[in-house]
């Protein structure tokens, strides 16, 4: 089968992973995947306000996704909807396993995920983005945390779906993971396949985010031996 | 069976495999999961003895006990100051904290310190809960006027120390500038070649953690302007 781009249907759209695009943020990130755009900062951790939120246990985590007005065809209203706080939220939920958030107590982590660009897989660019930011702004981590989203059309298991193919697959399934611990930290589907199909779309999304894990990996170094780290 | 992934000065990303013994021991910025030493945060691996240790390459100042702190007073209370310390917690001084006895009945201690004055104290008590007591009461401790105060990440004031007091010294040497440095990533510095001493500075901060800095920043000491 031939994908609406030319891909193999096991084959991801061209990323580009960048750390440190936020000059003002303790971390930053900017993941691409063809035209899906995210960019993430991090700020924290900081004294939480107001002061009933603190958790004497641990940190909390903020997060907040938007889109940009201008990221998608028809103008998108600026502000929190419906669809992005509940983005926020289970990006919140898929970024929090991976942190140690009890060694800061009583103070708050923020992190920013704005879509510049969107054409399907914005929340799993988002977490990619996310993971990344974090990393870089030094925030004890158990691993990384690498995203995709995966489908089936046509008979077949295709990854890394982009808006036209979003639109005919029969399920769309993003899924977060972490490589090292081996665990998911994110599943959802819109759409109806059977449990084989389910099974067989995880298995390839687990794969995916192994490669996307590595690529993660990569820019992380390559930031820090740029800076001359022997 | 002893497996060593990573030798010193090595770059380490969050989660990412050191050592996997049980003859190993996990230090500051590690943690063990099952027979595996990981480390917690992007930063560079050392081993000391059976210790593994990772310094990070960024992240905020956490306040220990007996660190030297600039600080700037946000607050004047009933019983003390509150100090902005550049860190996710602020410190508290409290008036029993300072050198001389005061009745707080009787005086107005925003004529002590006053917001915005800025000073150089020591960390007293660092609780679980990270609740920071500030101490005004050791000789280096005091409260600047005038001079300048640049800011660095906190994570390389160790670098702009030196072993021993190394590079500090060198800029102090070179620059006659009087410095003082907090462990919070707060500079203070006076004198007639400030500003060579901030460039030094900074160059320290920016490339804190290549090889022959200190040999870079005594060429650049010694070029003045």
């Amino acid at each position: 089968m031939k994908r609406v781009d030319g891909r193999k249907p096991t084959e991801i759209r061209p990323v580009e992973m960048k750390v440190g695009v936020v000059k003002n943020a303790d971390g930053s990130a900017l993941v691409r995947f063809g035209n899906t755009e995210a960019i993430a900062a991090v700020y924290g951790p900081k004294e939480l306000h107001p002061k009933h939120l603190q958790d004497n246990e641990k940190a909390i985590l903020k997060c907040t996704y938007m889109m940009a007005p201008f990221s998608t065809t028809e103008r998108n209203k600026p502000g929190p909807s419906r669809r992005s706080i509940e983005i926020s939220k289970v990006i919140k939920e898929a970024i929090e396993p991976a942190l140690f958030l009890e060694e800061y107590p009583r103070a708050s982590i923020d992190v920013y995920i704005l879509v510049t660009q969107a054409n399907a897989g914005t929340r799993t660019a988002g977490i990619n983005a996310a993971s990344l930011a974090l990393a870089d702004a030094g925030i004890p981590m158990r691993d990384l945390v690498s995203a995709i989203a995966a489908g089936k059309i046509e008979g077949e298991y295709v990854i890394d779906l982009n808006g036209d193919e979003e639109k005919v697959t029969l399920a769309d399934i993003p899924l977060a993971y972490m490589p090292r611990e081996g665990k998911i930290t994110l599943l959802q589907m819109d759409g109806n396949l059977p449990k084989e199909d389910v099974k067989n779309i995880i298995k390839l999304a687990i794969d995916t985010c192994k490669k996307l894990y590595e690529m993660q990996k990569k820019v992380l170094k390559e930031k820090w031996l740029k800076e001359g780290v022997e | 069976m002893n497996k060593v992934f990573k030798k010193t000065r090595d770059l380490v990303l969050p989660g990412e495999l050191v050592v996997e013994s049980m003859d190993y021991l996990p230090g500051r910025n590690c943690f063990r999961e099952g027979n595996g030493i990981y480390s917690k945060r992007l930063g560079l691996v050392y081993f000391k003895g059976r210790v593994v240790e990772v310094v990070p390459l960024a992240g905020p100042y956490i306040p220990e006990v007996g660190d030297m702190v600039i600080g700037e007073i946000k607050e004047v209370q009933y019983s003390g100051w509150i100090v902005d310390i550049n860190s996710p917690y602020q410190a508290f001084l409290p008036i029993s904290g300072i050198r001389e006895f005061v009745d707080s009945l009787k005086t107005d201690i925003s004529k002590i310190y006053n917001t915005g004055d800025v000073i150089y104290g020591k960390i007293s008590v660092v609780s679980a809960l990270k609740t920071i007591y500030i101490s005004m009461k050791e000789p280096q401790t005091r409260k600047f006027s005038g001079g300048r105060i640049v800011e660095i990440s906190p994570v390389k004031v160790p670098r702009l120390i030196g072993k021993g007091g190394s590079m500090i010294n060198l800029i102090k040497n070179k620059t006659k500038c009087r410095i003082s440095v907090g462990q919070n990533g707060r500079i203070w510095l006076q004198g007639e070649k400030e500003e060579l001493a901030v460039k030094a500075i900074m160059m320290v901060n920016e490339k804190s953690h290549t090889t022959g800095l200190t040999e870079a920043v005594e060429r650049l000491l010694d070029r003045g302007e």
